[in-house]
């Protein structure tokens, strides 16, 4: 059974889960990615203040698709969490505490997520017209200029994750592959 | 000579967007179907059963497959007796794609600099390919291309002396470098010869190719199913979270080239491989 999280999250929380949980997230989550990332970096280091407070917080690398009449969102997949690995240290020790996207991160990202407690999700990529049916409201909330770059928050209902990177080292991206290597004969 | 409308294209380019980017090609399912039933490990088997669902809810619910409706690649070609009215044929192709993007609620993820990055709004400008060929014909093939398996791409100039085998180490070397980031299943086009900027083409062409056709070259059929079967032993499987599953399917372009050259490219496209294809 997938375990249920609701926001905002606790490192508590966190610390329960293992690399290969399911998790379903219901609650709000932001979404920001390649250029949103680089603005927040910038507000970061200048001092100012970022367009959501950073404590307890998801972020969900996505961009959707143009939603069409009557529904919140079009297609909403995660995009490749990689081109984000430079920016999310500093993010995590101010206090950010989930990201969902899909695919590795570098070993900074790692080191920064265990000494935070956060955790890394993953959502299904390739997935998005099915993730959308989780969207209940998006709502664009800064740097609108972006298109769907914006960083938007997100009312979202059980949306469905796998635990990638957990608060303790475990890695799924190395942990699935080797436990298929070792059960199925190649 | 055949007159063929430019507002012709223009009208078949917006509708071949939308449905690329709302149904996975018959050839893809069909892939992804039997890879579902041959896939021996069961978490693998449960994510290439909801990513077959995602395309089932897509055509329900008229909804991309994916967010990333990528950049679209529209492939020309054109009879040589083909004479086109009513005004201009890229600025038609270009207003298709615009169009299609618009009324299909597709995402634009064109930015007009690489470097400035400024969105256009529009998803133009499409990356248009034209050929001329005998006959009076025109042959339209529509692929808007995602990026987050385009960026796992390589290319390499190789040595003769490399050979089928350097080649193949190149291409197990890409697959294993893209590792999760392309979202496995993935396709593999690869391109051997030409010049190093004909090799990416051709790479690209292989990923047009419906999964299923042999090719016709017994020699390169081989190579395609040792490709495959290498790749789908690297144990990466879907997501990248293990599995067999990592490849539906190889597919190489081969080029005549230079005495001194071995030119090879590595397409990758993620499972949402689209492609379609219209004569006009």
């Amino acid at each position: 059974m997938p375990v249920r999280l609701h926001t905002p999250l606790t490192k508590q929380m966190l610390s329960q889960l293992k690399a290969g949980d399911e998790v379903w997230i219901s609650g709000t989550i932001y979404t920001a990615r390649d250029a949103a990332h680089a603005r927040m970096a910038a507000a970061l280091a200048a001092g100012e203040a970022l367009p959501f407070d950073l404590q307890g917080a998801v972020i969900y690398y996505a961009g959707p698709t143009p939603n069409p009449p009557g529904r919140p969102v079009g297609a909403l997949g995660p995009t490749t969490s990689g081109r984000m690995d430079g920016f999310t240290p500093d993010l995590l020790d101010a206090g950010l505490c989930a990201m969902i996207g899909k695919g590795e991160r570098n070993a900074a990202v790692c080191d920064a997520v265990v000494r935070n407690g956060a955790v890394y999700l993953a959502a299904m990529g390739g997935a998005g017209a099915l993730l959308a049916r989780a969207v209940r409201s998006r709502e664009v909330i800064a740097y609108p200029e972006l298109q769907s770059e914006a960083v938007a928050r997100l009312i979202v209902e059980d949306f469905p994750c796998m635990v990638a990177l957990d608060a303790h080292g475990g890695n799924a991206y190395i942990d699935g592959p080797n436990a298929y290597r070792n059960n199925v004969k190649l | 000579m055949r007159e063929v409308s430019v507002q012709r294209l223009r009208a078949l380019v917006e509708q071949m967007c939308i449905q690329a980017c709302y149904q996975l090609p018959q050839d893809v399912c069909a892939a992804m179907e039997r890879a579902e039933q041959e896939e021996p490990w069961l978490p693998a088997r449960r994510v290439l059963h909801t990513l077959r669902e995602n395309a089932v809810v897509a055509v329900q619910e008229q909804t991309p497959i994916c967010q990333d409706t990528g950049m679209a690649c529209v492939f020309l070609r054109i009879g040589q007796q083909v004479y086109w009215t009513e005004g201009d044929l890229q600025q038609a192709v270009q207003q298709g794609v615009r169009d299609g993007y618009a009324k299909g609620y597709l995402r634009k993820s064109v930015v007009a600099d690489p470097l400035q990055r400024v969105n256009t709004k529009d998803n133009t400008p499409a990356l248009i390919y034209m050929e001329i060929v005998p006959g009076d014909q025109v042959d339209v093939t529509v692929a808007p291309k995602g990026f987050g398996s385009e960026n796992m791409s390589r290319l390499a100039m190789l040595k003769p002396a490399d050979g089928a085998e350097g080649v193949k180490r190149f291409v197990l070397e890409t697959v294993r470098q893209a590792g999760s980031n392309p979202c496995p299943p993935i396709v593999v086009g690869v391109g051997i010869g030409g010049s190093f900027d004909r090799v990416a083409l051709l790479a690209k062409q292989a990923l047009l190719r419906p999964i299923g056709t042999l090719h016709k070259d017994p020699f390169y059929r081989r190579m395609e199913e040792e490709l495959l079967r290498a790749i789908n032993r690297l144990g990466i499987g879907p997501q990248g979270f293990g599995g067999k599953t990592t490849a539906l399917a190889v597919h190489i372009v081969p080029h005549a080239t230079h005495i001194a050259g071995l030119p090879v490219a590595v397409n990758i496209n993620c499972h949402v491989s689209r492609h379609v294809h219209a004569v006009l």
